[in-house]
This record gives C-alpha cells, structure tokens and sequence, in this order.
C-alpha cells in the first residue's frame, strides 16, 4: 500500500483546487473513486463507464490489456476521467503520491475541457451517467427476454459496433430533417435571382428528385438504417440507437484527443510547478511528466505535440519575439485569455491548422512518411518547400481524419432496394478485407443487397455484398 | 468551485464483483469457436505427432476481429523524428509487415488487429473432438467396459471411518482387555479401573485426539452392548486425560472405559469387475518403402487416433504393433519415434496382431479395435496371407480399419492394397486413402463416421 492516506489526497487537491481557479478554468463538480489495477483495467475495457451493456468485444479488450499488463508491455493509464457531470475519475491506489498529485491536476485540466470546449455540449454530460446504465438495462432485458436471446443480441451488436463511426461528425452542426432537407433542394433549384433576367437566356430549371431517399446523401448509416428498414423488429432499432448514441458520446474526444491531452499535460504542469510540492515529490514529478510527454520517435504522441502546440500559442501571446511581432503585430489578447478562448473554439483539425506554426513544426521536426515497397520513406519533412504538406497530411490523420466518410446515396438504387454507398476517396485506399466484413454487417442489417463505391488502386470499383456473398468489380 | 469528493477504494467491491467476466466468456467461446472452424488447418500445419500434452502451440485467429471500415495497408502519415529527419530515410516497415513507425504502436491502428493465442495441445485435442460426433456404438461398447465397482469386505482394521466401527467387536475387545488387566494386577476390579487411568496417562499428550475418537466412539457403544454405562462415561475420563494431568481423576468404580485400542472398524474394498474391456491395436507399417512423408502421415493418423481414444475412454488398453517383414510389439514411443527399414509383409502384422489378441485379449472378453497404416506396397507373394489375416482379424474385431498412405501420384505406379481387401466382405471392415496431410483429419473423420453409419 502507498504511503498516503485519504487525508493527503484532500490536502493537496485543496491546493490544487485553488490553482484551477487562479488559472481561470471552469470545472464540472469532481468526484474520485480509488480503485485497484483490475478495476483500472475493468473501467478502461469499457470506456470508463461505471454500467455498460456486455458484449463480446469488452471481454477482448479487457483480456488484451490485462496480457499486456501482466507481461509488462504497458503500464495502467494512471488516470481515466469520463466526460460526465458530475465527472468522475479513478485513480489507482497502488501509484504514489506524486503521481496521484499529477493525476488530479490533470483531471481538472480534462474536466474543464470537457465542459467548456464546443465539440463536447453535444454529449448531455448531465446524464452520462444515466444514459450508459439504462443503455445497459436495456441491451441485458433483451438479452434475458426469451423471445430474443442473447445470440440475437449479439448478432445485431456485432453489426452494429462495426458501422458505429460511420455517422455525421461535426455534431454542433444541426442535422436536417428529410422535409427540410426536400424544401432546401427545391429552393436551390430556383435560378438564382439575376438582374439582367430579360437579357439572358432563362436557365433550363432541373427538377430535385424529391423522390429520393435519402434526398441528400447520408452519413449516419445506422440512423438510416433503423428508419428506413421497416423488417427491423423494435428491440433491434433499439440496439441500433444504443450503439449509435454512444458512438456519438464518444466522437467529441476522438476529435479532440490532441487538444484534449496537452491541455491536461499544460494545466497539471503549471498548477505543480505552482503548488511548491517538496523536493522530493517535486522530482518525482518531473520524472513522471517527462515519462508522460515525451516524444515518440517515428510516432506521434498527443501529449507532447498538444503540449508543446498550447506551451507555444501562450509563449507567442505573452511574450512574442521581434520577428513575430512584425508579422502579426501586438497580439490582442494575454497568453492565458487566448487559451480559455481556444480551448473553448476548436477542434483537432482547426486547433493545429491555426496554431501549429511553421517554426514550432520544424523544432518537433515533423516528417510525412509514405509507403514505397516493404519500407515507410520519408517523404518530405517540415523545410520551407515542405512544411505546407506535412501539415496537410497531419490534418487528415487526426480526429476523425483516421475514419473514412461514407456515405448512402440512394436506399432504392436500380429500384431493388439495394442501398448504394459511396466513399469519399481522399487519395487514401479502403481497407478491402475489412471492408468487404463491414458490408457484410450492413447487409446483414439491411437485409437485401448493398454496394459500395469506392476507388482501389486508382479504379473506380463497386463492392457489392447480398445472400450470394461478396463481390468486387471494376466500374468504367 | 465546490469542493471535490474522494471515495475511498473498498476491498469488498472489488473482490465482489468481475464484470468482465461474463464478456470475457463469451469472448474465450468466440475463440474456442474460431480454432474450431480451422482446425484441419492447425492439424495439418502443426507437427503435433508425439509432443506433450503441455506444449503451447501459437493458433492465429481470425473470427474475433472487429471489422470496421478503414484506411488500407498502405496510407501516408505523419511522424516525428529526432531532428535530423531527412527526405529518403527509412522510417519503418509498410503496415502490411505488420508494424507502423515507431514500432511500439502496434494495436493502436485497426488492421493490426491479427490475433494469436495460445492453447495448448491437450486443449486442442478437446476442441478438435468436441464436435466430432462420436460413434456411438463404439462409445457404447467401450463405456461398458467401465467396469463395474462393488463394495467388498475385507477384514478389520484399528482405524477407520465411524460408520464402519463393529460395535460388537468393539465391546469384545474391551472385554478381553479387561480381563487381561485384571489377571495381570491379580486385582479386584476397582483396582483394575486405575489402570485404563494410568494407561492413559502414559500416552497422555498424543493421545489427545484418539481419546476425543474414544468418547465419540462411546456413543454407538451405548446401544450396543449391556456394559454400556461405564463406556458412555468414558467421556470424563478423556477429558482428564487431555488436560494431562499423570493423577487422572479415577474412573468410579467398576468402571472399565473404553481405549482408542478396542476400536474395530471394518475394512472395505472396493473392486473393479470387468465386465467387458476394449484393446486398440495399432498397426503400422514401416518398411523402407516408407519414407518420411508416408511415415508423418501415417503417424500423424495414429496420434490423432490415439488422443482420440485417450481423450474419449478412461482405460482402454491399447497396442502399438510396427512391422516391416516381421513384426514386433513396440511402446508408445518407439512406435512414434523409431525409423525401421526393410521389405514389406503385411501379414506380420496381422499375424502378431492375432497372436496378441490370442493370448490376451480373448475376443469373448474385450472389444478388439485394430488399425492399419500402410503404403500398400506388399511383397506379393504376401498378399493371399495378408488378405487371409486381415479376413481372420475383421472376424476378431468390432471395428478394423485400414488406411493407406499415397502422397500423390505414387498411387499410380505403386501397388495397392486396397484394391485387394476389396474383396474382404467383412462388414467391420473400414479403408481409407490419405494423399495428403490436409487429408488426415477428414479421413480420420471419415472413419468414425463409417462406423457410425453401421448403427
């Protein structure tokens, strides 16, 4: 057992306390449960959730971590705080003082993101909490209802969990409905108003089919799903909705996961270089953090690219250099205004497309890697000619950049009731072994034949998956 | 802001609840499964002829991936390096190798998700079998072997369980000690009463427990015997005896307690009776004609053939014949291991196979199961006495079975025995054709499903 006792924890997180709100951040009430490494690991299977439905794919997660653990491959994450309010964190009993010092100042720099950064005030984080375990309730009474089973449970989940990312993914944009969506075709239809209408040849008018579902082409595949297959019986809508509503919990922090991460590593860095812990737990600390931080080389670790991108964006606010200052002039705002501001308005994608400059790229020495033969070759790295692409590559490759964009064009093509997909090639390839599984998940859910447009080695190529099995062809 | 809740961490909930578990299960049945639906291939890759029980073979898994739609193997990315990155530098291996840059990351990227576990081959072999539906007349046969157990007799022992103590017995003991004392001390009787006292005092500390035997053993004796009385009050006087005094507190007189020595139980032994028995004979053939391929395969059939028996019966005797122009009877491990060359007689096999069962396993008492693996290449002039044998040794056995190795095209200029014991009508009579390793599980299958088609 540690050399601690409750009584520490209290003491030192009133200090840390007072740091949060000398910082200015805005916290959601905290709560920390101790735990021990099964549980650690527990929580980590299952997303942190204190309830979650039981599937399958949990018991892999968790046997995974523990066999990495047991062997020592990777530690536990000393820390997991879920986006909930109020939020709640679990700290390991068995991590030293220090360490749980780093962790609850880290906590409060994720808790604050949670509650104030833009992407996350679709998550209802009141009722996190609540939703998880009626979800749960929910998926075990179908699973203990006779007439369902847990075989028929699992048959839908499996499919569902598959799709469960293919769905829309700014989520602070509203979605539209299908009628608004039908009366938007038809206002875009109308010829733009033009002042010299008598001069010029009237526009030939090109009727919107309105007829068509989905009128605008769909991301949210199992939504669609759900809505517009009338044989799905109401418990497998249910779990549709389920798995999609946690697909959508989640998203915020896989778009925000760099962001997320060195604002954390930013806020306990400042509030333990500000609490004076004694020489020794301040050592440790230091060691902890760099442990934390530190870069991976051929990789890219969040916490040290968030960090050092939030270290330099308040560096060029408080105390810019000549050169900059000439570029930009005085900047606005102090250092720390300019974080809260920025922590509350971005995203991954925008958060490094604005503030990762040219120098800071160069000083992390970023490299864009490609695939020629067997080897991954640098191909270009953060020079002047170079930087621009680099940092085009790093977009595509944070956040939700990592999941393709699919998308249902037409529910009734060739008027089969085929569902048509099509990808939305950025020059990177599908995966075809998963891809051809996948579809086989979504004709399994939509119950007739479904093809997917997509492009495979430079060809258009349809993937069509129905009772006969999969096929690929080469489209002209 | 308000100020923060700390729970404390609590042993009982921890201990109490494994909420993985039930996840977890289901995810061992989902790999169980998938070993399952490649398990020819397993067979057929692993050389698992002759290995431990124990040894962990690596089995890849595919049907517990989690598939989603993602990029391909080969996408472009983003790293960091140290600070002398250079255009041109390798920085790692193409996914499909199975690593990203970095080379700790592996897992963290979808299509990494390839799968190894370990089982071992004894955990193999049950998965293999589970689904092979047995046959079940074979099964029949060989449960009724399984002896009968009966309850016999057998004398009487100074220790034992307290629902065997003979009571009468018991008293009669007590009795004779009795007397014995009181002759020895040439006594009256109260006299004589000191003396189980000061007998006691003697073996005072290791006795503690017998005599705690002795008090609970007074009970039963209560009801058995008219001398009952002074025996229900042994109890005190056990007592005495554990608390160790030398000066026991004396027994009333004429009281005469019972000893630890007195107890008589009854010695029971169980009995195995064999009602019927199974012996498997294995056969092989490993005459130079043999050469390693054919001998793997063969080999290969045997040990799937052997765990199989072992796996399924708890005790069926089983005989490892191997011959080349004479036959020898052979161990486990010669039979699995030892090379042999020469000529081919397939009839000494047989032959030694009958004179086994002749003198062993007399066919009225045990269920005879033989197996032959063979390349067919018989000395010819061997073939009317090996067709004879094999006819004699069909007539012996519940089930014969002959399997001839071919790796492909040698069948067509090697001669073969299995057109010959075409002409062998015995209904028990069962031939195989293994061409190659992928072959052996199906024929081995195939096999017990022939059997099972005879019911």
């Amino acid at each position: 057992m540690a050399s601690w006792d409750l009584k520490d924890l209290e003491y030192w997180d009133a200090r840390i306390r007072e740091q949060v709100e000398a910082l200015g951040l805005d916290c959601y009430p905290q709560e920390f449960e101790l735990c021990n490494h099964n549980e650690m690991l527990a929580y980590t299977a299952y997303s942190g959730m204190p309830a979650h439905y039981p599937h399958w794919s949990y018991g892999k997660a968790f046997e995974k971590l523990k066999t990495l653990y047991d062997y020592g491959v990777s530690g536990l994450p000393y820390e997991m705080v879920i986006n909930s309010n109020p939020a709640l964190a679990y700290l390991m009993r068995d991590n030293s003082l220090c360490l749980q010092i780093l962790t609850i100042a880290h906590v409060y720099g994720h808790n604050d993101f949670f509650k104030r950064n833009f992407t996350f005030t679709s998550t209802r984080a009141d009722f996190t909490i609540g939703t998880f375990k009626a979800h749960a309730e929910r998926v075990r009474r179908y699973v203990e209802d006779p007439s369902i089973g847990a075989e028929r449970v699992e048959t839908i989940l499996d499919a569902a969990h598959a799709l469960s990312l293919q769905r829309r993914r700014n989520l602070a944009v509203r979605k539209l409905g299908e009628e608004e969506t039908r009366e938007r075709l038809v206002a875009a239809a109308q010829p733009p108003p033009d002042p010299f209408h008598r001069l010029h040849r009237r526009p030939a008018y090109v009727e919107p089919d309105l007829q068509k579902v989905p009128p605008e082409p769909e991301e949210d595949i199992l939504l669609f799903v759900r809505d517009h297959n009338p044989y799905l019986a109401s418990w497998e809508r249910d779990l549709l909705t389920i798995v999609d509503e946690e697909a959508r919990y989640f998203i915020p922090q896989i778009e925000t996961k760099i962001m997320n991460e060195g604002w954390a590593s930013w806020v306990h860095r400042e509030i333990l270089n500000a609490i004076e812990l004694p020489q020794a737990l301040h050592l440790e600390f230091l060691v902890r953090h760099n442990q934390v931080v530190r870069p991976i080389p051929g990789g890219l670790n969040p916490y040290h690219l968030g960090l050092k991108v939030w270290t330099d964006l308040k560096r060029r606010h408080d105390a810019p250099t000549p050169e900059e200052l000439a570029e930009h002039g005085r900047p606005a705002k102090g250092g720390m205004a300019k974080l809260l501001e920025v922590r509350e308005t971005d995203r991954d994608v925008s958060f490094l497309r604005r503030h990762l400059t040219e120098d800071l790229m160069r000083e992390l020495d970023l490299f864009a890697y490609e695939p020629r033969g067997d080897d991954l070759v640098v191909s270009r790295v953060a020079d002047a000619e170079g930087w621009r692409e680099v940092k085009e590559q790093l977009l595509r490759s944070v956040g939700m950049g990592t999941i393709p964009v699919i998308r249902i064009e037409d529910a009734d093509f060739g008027h089969k009731r085929t569902l048509h997909l099509s990808h939305q090639h950025d020059g990177r390839d599908l995966h075809l072994e998963n891809a051809e599984r996948t579809l086989g998940y979504l004709h399994r859910l939509w119950g007739r034949e479904v093809g997917l447009e997509t492009v495979v080695s430079g060809k258009r190529t349809l993937l069509t998956c129905n009772e006969r099995g999969f096929s690929a062809k080469t489209l002209k | 802001m308000p100020e923060s809740i700390f729970r404390p961490f609590r042993h009982s909930d921890a201990e109490r609840s494994d909420r993985t578990a039930g996840d977890r299960l289901r995810h061992r049945q989902k790999i169980r499964e998938s070993i399952r639906e490649n398990i020819a291939d397993i067979i057929a890759e692993e050389s698992i002829i002759g290995k431990s029980r124990d040894r962990v073979i690596k089995v890849p898994i595919r049907g517990v991936r989690e598939y989603r739609f993602v990029y391909g193997d080969n996408v472009p990315g983003v790293g960091q390096g140290d600070g002398s990155s250079q255009p041109g530098q390798v920085v790692g291996k193409a996914r499909g190798q199975g690593q990203g840059p970095g080379g700790d990351r592996a897992g963290d990227r979808p299509g990494l998700d390839y799968y190894e576990t370990d089982v071992t081959l004894e955990e193999l072999i049950d998965i293999m079998f589970e689904d092979l539906d047995l046959p079940d007349l074979e099964r029949k046969a060989l449960r009724q072997m399984e002896a009968l157990r009966t309850s016999k007799r057998r004398g009487y022992r100074s220790v034992g369980i307290r629902i065997r103590l003979d009571k009468h017995r018991t008293v009669k003991a007590r009795v004779k000690r009795k007397l014995a004392a009181r002759r020895h001390h040439g006594a009256t009787l109260p006299a004589a009463a000191t003396v189980p006292g000061a007998a006691a005092a003697r073996d005072a500390a290791p006795a503690a427990e017998p005599a705690f035997d002795a008090a609970q053993a007074a009970e039963p004796a209560f009801d058995a015997a008219p001398g009952a009385e002074p025996a229900f009050e042994a109890a005190p006087g056990a007592e005495a005896r554990t608390d160790g005094g030398a000066t026991a507190r004396a027994a009333p007189a004429g009281r005469f307690p019972f000893h630890p020595d007195d107890l008589v139980y009854r010695h029971v032994t169980t009995e195995m009776r064999r009602e019927s028995n199974a012996v498997v004979i294995c056969i092989m053939d490993t005459s130079g004609s043999m050469d390693t391929m054919k001998k793997y395969l063969a080999r290969s059939f045997f040990f799937l053939l052997y765990r199989f028996i072992c796996t399924k019966y708890r005790s069926v005797e089983i005989v490892f014949i191997s011959h080349s122009t004479e036959a020898h009877e052979v161990s486990e491990e010669e039979f699995f291991h030892k090379g042999e060359s020469g000529g081919t007689f397939i009839s000494s096999g047989y032959q030694r196979a009958l004179d086994i069962v002749a003198e062993r396993y007399h066919p009225s008492l045990w269920n005879v199961y033989a197996f032959h693996c063979s390349d067919g290449d018989n000395f010819d002039a061997d073939n009317a006495a090996a067709l004879r044998a094999a006819g004699e040794l069909a007539s012996l056995c519940n089930l014969f079975g002959y399997g001839e190795i071919k790796p492909l095209g040698s069948r067509y200029y090697e001669s073969s025995m299995l057109n010959l014991f075409r002409r062998l009508d015995a209904e028990n009579f069962q031939t195989v054709l293994i061409e190659r390793k992928e072959d052996i599980w199906p024929s081995f299958k195939a096999f017990l499903a022939k059997e099972r088609e005879k019911d």
